[in-house]
């Protein structure tokens, strides 16, 4: 539901690298060093970090099996010896499924940005870079899934398509495409206009090298700044579709699905059930917040 | 500005029509033949390939696809699998309940945010900046769905002040205007409220942050102005882009509280869509996605409308 609302007010390229040349350090210096003195950001980020090693290292981590259910052990309460954050509806160790569980959430989450920043990216720059009807055709064709709100949008794909984790990557991606194609095309086509690449043009600069030395640059900052703020509402989604029961299939952990299964037990055993949407919590506030930090390190306005 | 009225609306249609091929493709992108989703699996053969002439399913697809068009543009949107009644019909009563809690969150989010983002904008790097902001990314960062059952936890389990599920006492779905029925209303509105509140308080900030940096705010200060004028020059610049997030919002809330209205079992269209993935009801899936997204294209046109006639410099398309 969280919107993307497209690049309004980016830097001109011309100010970028005038910035650049004028700064002693370098512009990757200022940027690392303005990091390094946003304390908010780095515990954030060492947060996040926290998450990720703790997903990599579930089998190692975990202290118990998390396919293996106990019926006596069904929503032990958290704080039970043996069972910290106690157990599921099933008996099984909640600790251990939330470690487990971070796996296919993070990928859930991740990777449906991955793609459609690189889709996306690539639409742009053609959309942007060759103008005219190819630029018409293409972004007309994002204003469409445009008309869609993106939750709506993500639960239509992947409410057709059925369950399964390779079914919400797929939805998620097509969710995420048109605003980053947008950001692209409205970057490329700007910069597509300025002296400096009829510049390289007239020295006899063709079409790929124009874009891979003077767009690319300079397109890349701000869709990377804005592929990192979605990451966060595509965590959020991912786990949302498992919870509706059309991403993780059981006995899967996952996040979103352990909230769903959890549901039912609310009246019984309440706080076991809130344990998975804390790490989903924590996970997209993480997001969030380095994601800001870095639009201030990298003075990127969107 | 007539004519910009006129030029937007055209332009609509193109954007509904290329929405419709969409939601008509769902069909196409389900697993298996689309008509099997469309009529139950113990259905004899010699209906099967009856509906299937009906359904004129044995054409090209592009003809299916004006027949389709044709039906639903006359308001059929087809038969429930799992109900065997009209779409339509079911989904009247779903938009209604729907748009009531859409609207109530509207009234909580919306001023909420505007205020906080105002106050936060107008304060700019001050300890209250500081608050709101971090209220407002709390808002967008927190999954919707978890902050539900945790409110029912809450305010249901442990406090037992609230229902926990449905719109009316023993899960009727009859609404009235009393505590009653008011009371189920609390929960899912308040729960739906915080994603909206907290990107209309960030945006609402970075905009009068940026008015309160320009040049003839310093100017209005300086021929003498009083303080309580200047904010309301500054309010009046920023209503534009307030308006324009709060309308599309409002599109999301309606389209977008699914998973709300799953953890509280409010009898809406995202109820409904859900109870459609689950039966694999396509045909329902299909009509309340086409009703939800056309509301959304309509709110986005009337917005750009509102936008345009608040401030006149803004005519685009």
């Amino acid at each position: 539901m969280a919107e993307p609302t497209g690049a309004t007010a980016l830097g001109t390229p011309a100010d970028d690298t005038a910035s650049r040349r004028t700064s002693p350090r370098g512009y990757w210096t200022n940027v690392a060093k303005r990091l390094r003195r946003d304390k908010l950001t780095l515990f954030f980020a060492l947060l996040l970090a926290l998450v990720f090693l703790s997903a990599i290292f579930a089998p190692w981590l975990a202290p118990a099996d998390p396919y293996a259910t106990s019926m006596l052990k069904r929503l032990t309460p958290i704080g039970t010896p043996g069972y910290p954050l106690g157990a599921d509806e099933l008996g099984r160790d909640m600790l251990t499924r939330l470690l487990y569980g971070g796996r296919l959430s993070l990928l859930m989450g991740i990777l449906p940005v991955v793609n459609a920043t690189v889709a996306g990216c690539i639409l742009g720059l053609i959309a942007g870079f060759f103008g005219g009807r190819v630029n018409m055709a293409i972004m007309r064709a994002m204003d469409v899934f445009y008309a869609f709100p993106s939750v709506l949008l993500a639960i239509a794909i992947a409410g057709a398509l059925g369950a399964g984790v390779v079914n919400t990557i797929v939805s998620l991606t097509v969710v995420f495409i048109p605003p980053i194609t947008r950001i692209t095309e409205s970057v490329t086509t700007r910069i597509r206009k300025q002296d400096f690449v009829e510049a390289a043009r007239a020295t006899g600069a063709g079409n790929l090298s124009l874009i891979r030395v003077h767009v690319l640059g300079n397109v890349l900052a701000p869709v990377l700044i804005y592929a990192s703020s979605l990451v966060s509402i595509s965590i959020i989604l991912a786990a949302g579709l498992s919870f509706l029961g059309l991403g993780a299939t059981p006995p899967e952990p996952e996040w979103g699905l352990m909230l769903n299964t959890l549901r039912d037990a609310i009246f019984v055993s309440p706080w076991v059930a809130v344990v998975p949407g804390v790490m989903i919590f924590i996970t997209s506030m993480s997001f969030n917040m380095l994601s800001d930090g870095l639009r201030h390190a990298m003075d990127v306005r969107m | 500005m007539t004519a910009y009225v006129i030029r937007r609306f055209l332009y609509a249609i193109p954007i509904a029509l290329g929405v419709a091929v969409i939601i008509f493709s769902l069909v196409h992108i389900a697993p298996g033949d689309p008509l099997s989703a469309l009529v139950p699996a113990d259905a004899p053969s010699s209906v099967v390939e009856r509906l299937r002439r009906d359904y004129g399913m044995d054409r090209p697809v592009p003809a299916q696809f004006v027949l389709w068009l044709g039906r639903t543009l006359s308001g059929d949107l087809g038969v429930s699998i799992a109900t065997g009644r009209p779409v339509a019909g079911e989904l009247t009563r779903a938009v209604a309940n729907t748009l009531l809690l859409a609207v109530c969150a509207s009234l909580i989010g919306f001023p909420l945010g505007i205020l906080l983002g105002g106050v936060a904008g107008y304060f700019n790097g001050r300890a209250i900046d500081r608050i709101a902001t971090a209220t407002a990314i709390t808002g967008v960062s927190v999954p919707h769905y978890w902050l539900g059952m945790l409110l029912v936890i809450v305010f249901s389990v442990e406090l037992n002040l609230l229902p926990a599920m449905g719109m009316g006492p023993g899960g009727s779905s009859a609404w009235a205007w009393d505590w009653t029925h008011l009371r189920h209303l609390v929960l899912p509105a308040v729960t739906l409220s915080v994603i909206p509140m907290g990107i209309v308080t960030r945006t609402v900030r970075a905009t009068v942050a940026e008015i309160m940096n320009e040049d003839f705010v310093e100017a209005l200060r300086a021929k003498g102005m009083r303080e309580s004028q200047v904010v309301r020059h500054v309010a009046k610049n920023a209503a534009p882009t307030a308006l324009a997030v709060i309308g599309l919002q409002l599109g999301y809330l309606l389209g977008g509280s699914i998973l709300v209205e799953v953890v509280f079992a409010w009898p809406g269209t995202g109820f409904m869509l859900n109870t459609a993935i689950i039966r694999r009801d396509l045909p329902l899936l299909q009509g309340t996605i086409l009703v939800l997204s056309m509301f959304f294209v309509l709110v986005n046109l009337l917005v750009d409308i509102l936008q345009t006639m608040l401030d006149p410099r803004m005519q685009r398309a």
